[in-house]
């Protein structure tokens, strides 16, 4: 069967499109629909894409960065300003993937991926569709929990918080295989200090459910603590609650249960992963 | 069937053809133009053979989509060569033995040359990363390694 494919210079043209269209794609980066196409299980009738250079943009807002869904993980790493970023854009598989994949495309790929997607939670991102509700912004992780849904059209930026002075941002990604891997847990922890302690901590995870998720738990246990052993046992301890990780070719639900609390002490001491 | 016009540049000459809707690069570049450099290994993006150059990047292209390459310059291992002259990297990888099978060496040798086209002076980090998403089941990507900073090193005295 072949698809159509339709390209668009507008990126609201392709919204458009797509809304009246059950059976078409919007079309990011490709690197997950061309492997779907090329596996023969992609049950598409058309792809629906934009060449339109404001969905790759990446711009200063205000005290916001918004990064265009187009923008790739190579658009990111090009942008000094995103410094905060570049660990977890660099995370994403080979320089050939991270020339094709999407930061709109990373929002919608399923565990155990989702890396980029995972430190933009971490920094409360917030999303905002292409259309008719345009530029109206909610928080990301009220579209990951809806992603499957379908009803989300087409995410034309996301929009990132500038990190606070003083506020840290670490990221480990956890792969069995190196250079470079699938997830077992990606971690991704937004910690803002007041003198040494902890206020206010974002806590994420990537590949420890089927989207990537903050975890409360850890965050509520970070409250006031100090980033040093006793300061995080009590976080150590509550570190797979609310998490509901799969069993895959790469790890089992128990061993990514057994090392997210290795990992996540590692990072919160800021010791070797 | 819809079947849409798509031209490019390929290692320097015009090229124009047809292609079938969700048809790959890979796949335009074998059957439609004949430069069969490119190889098809996995489809999946999982092991680089494919790995070509879209306007000096690297790209898979099993997973690009041909109509995304409308008026840009694609550049694959059988443009490497100026006539009977060997490029500097496959001299390289001919003198290290990086090729056994030689099944990975098309897209190795691509993925390397949008190293060296960016970064003449890179480390041994940056040349492991460089090859990071390309599988070799034969070398042990040692001598591989070796091949390119040697490249990189003689492109430099020759320049
Ligand atoms: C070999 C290989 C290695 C990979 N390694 C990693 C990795 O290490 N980490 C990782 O996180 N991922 C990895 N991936 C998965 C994937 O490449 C990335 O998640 C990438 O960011 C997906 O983006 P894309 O633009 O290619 O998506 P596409 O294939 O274009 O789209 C994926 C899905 O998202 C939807 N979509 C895309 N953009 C939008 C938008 N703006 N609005 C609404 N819906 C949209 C599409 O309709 C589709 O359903 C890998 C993939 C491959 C093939
Ligand atoms: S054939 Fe393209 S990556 Fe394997
Ligand atoms: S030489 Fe055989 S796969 Fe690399």
């Amino acid at each position: 069967m072949t698809i159509a494919v339709r390209t668009f210079s507008q990126l609201n043209e392709a919204a458009s499109a797509i809304a009246s269209d059950r059976d078409a794609a919007f079309f990011g980066g490709g690197t997950l629909i061309m492997r779907g196409i090329n596996e023969g299980h992609a049950h598409i009738s058309a792809i629906v894409r934009t060449t339109d250079a404001e969905f790759r943009a990446i711009r200063t807002a205000g005290s916001n960065f918004e990064i265009g869904a187009g923008a790739t993980m190579s658009d990111v790493l090009a942008n000094r300003e995103l410094s905060f970023l570049h660990e977890a854009a660099r995370a994403v598989g080979g320089p050939a993937i991270r020339n094709m994949a999407t930061v709109g495309g990373n929002l919608f790929a399923r565990s155990p991926y989702g890396d980029f997607t995972a430190a933009l939670l971490a920094l409360d991102a917030r999303v905002a569709a292409a259309g008719s509700s345009g530029g109206r912004e909610t928080p990301l992780a009220d579209l990951l929990r809806d992603r499957e849904r379908n009803g989300h059209g087409v995410i034309s930026h996301v929009s990132v918080p500038r990190p606070a002075g003083g506020a840290e941002m670490r990221f480990v990604k956890v792969s069995r295989v190196k250079p470079k891997g699938v997830s077992v847990i990606t971690i991704a922890a937004y910690l803002p200090l007041s003198g040494s302690r902890v206020q206010g901590a974002r806590i994420a995870y990537g590949a420890m459910a089927p989207t990537p998720v903050r975890v409360a738990a850890v965050e509520q246990a970070l409250e006031g603590k100090t980033l040093d052993a006793s300061g995080v046992a009590q976080a150590l301890a509550v570190a797979t609650d609310g998490t509901s990780p799969a069993s895959d070719p790469i790890a089992s639900e128990w061993y990514r249960r057994e090392v997210a609390p290795v990992h996540l002490k590692r990072l919160l001491l800021g010791q070797p992963a | 069937m819809t079947k849409t016009p798509l031209q490019f540049r390929l290692n320097g000459a015009e090229k124009a053809v047809f292609t079938e809707g969700g048809q790959n690069l890979l796949d335009v570049l074998r059957r439609e133009v004949g430069d069969f450099a490119p190889k098809y290994g996995c489809g999946q993006g999982a092991c680089g053979v494919c790995t070509v150059l879209v306007d000096g990047e690297p790209r898979l292209s099993c997973l690009t989509l041909a109509e995304t390459v409308q008026g840009q310059a694609v550049e694959t291992t059988s443009g490497l060569a100026d006539g009977p002259e060997l490029h500097v990297l496959q001299t390289a990888f001919m003198e290290h033995f990086a090729a056994q099978c030689g099944f990975c060496t098309p897209g190795m040798l691509m993925a390397a040359k949008a190293l060296l086209d960016t970064n003449p002076t890179p480390s041994r980090d940056d040349v492991v990363e460089a090859i990071s998403g390309n599988i070799c089941r034969c070398t042990g990507y040692e001598p591989i390694i070796d091949a390119i900073l040697d490249a990189a090193h003689n492109r430099r005295r020759s320049a």
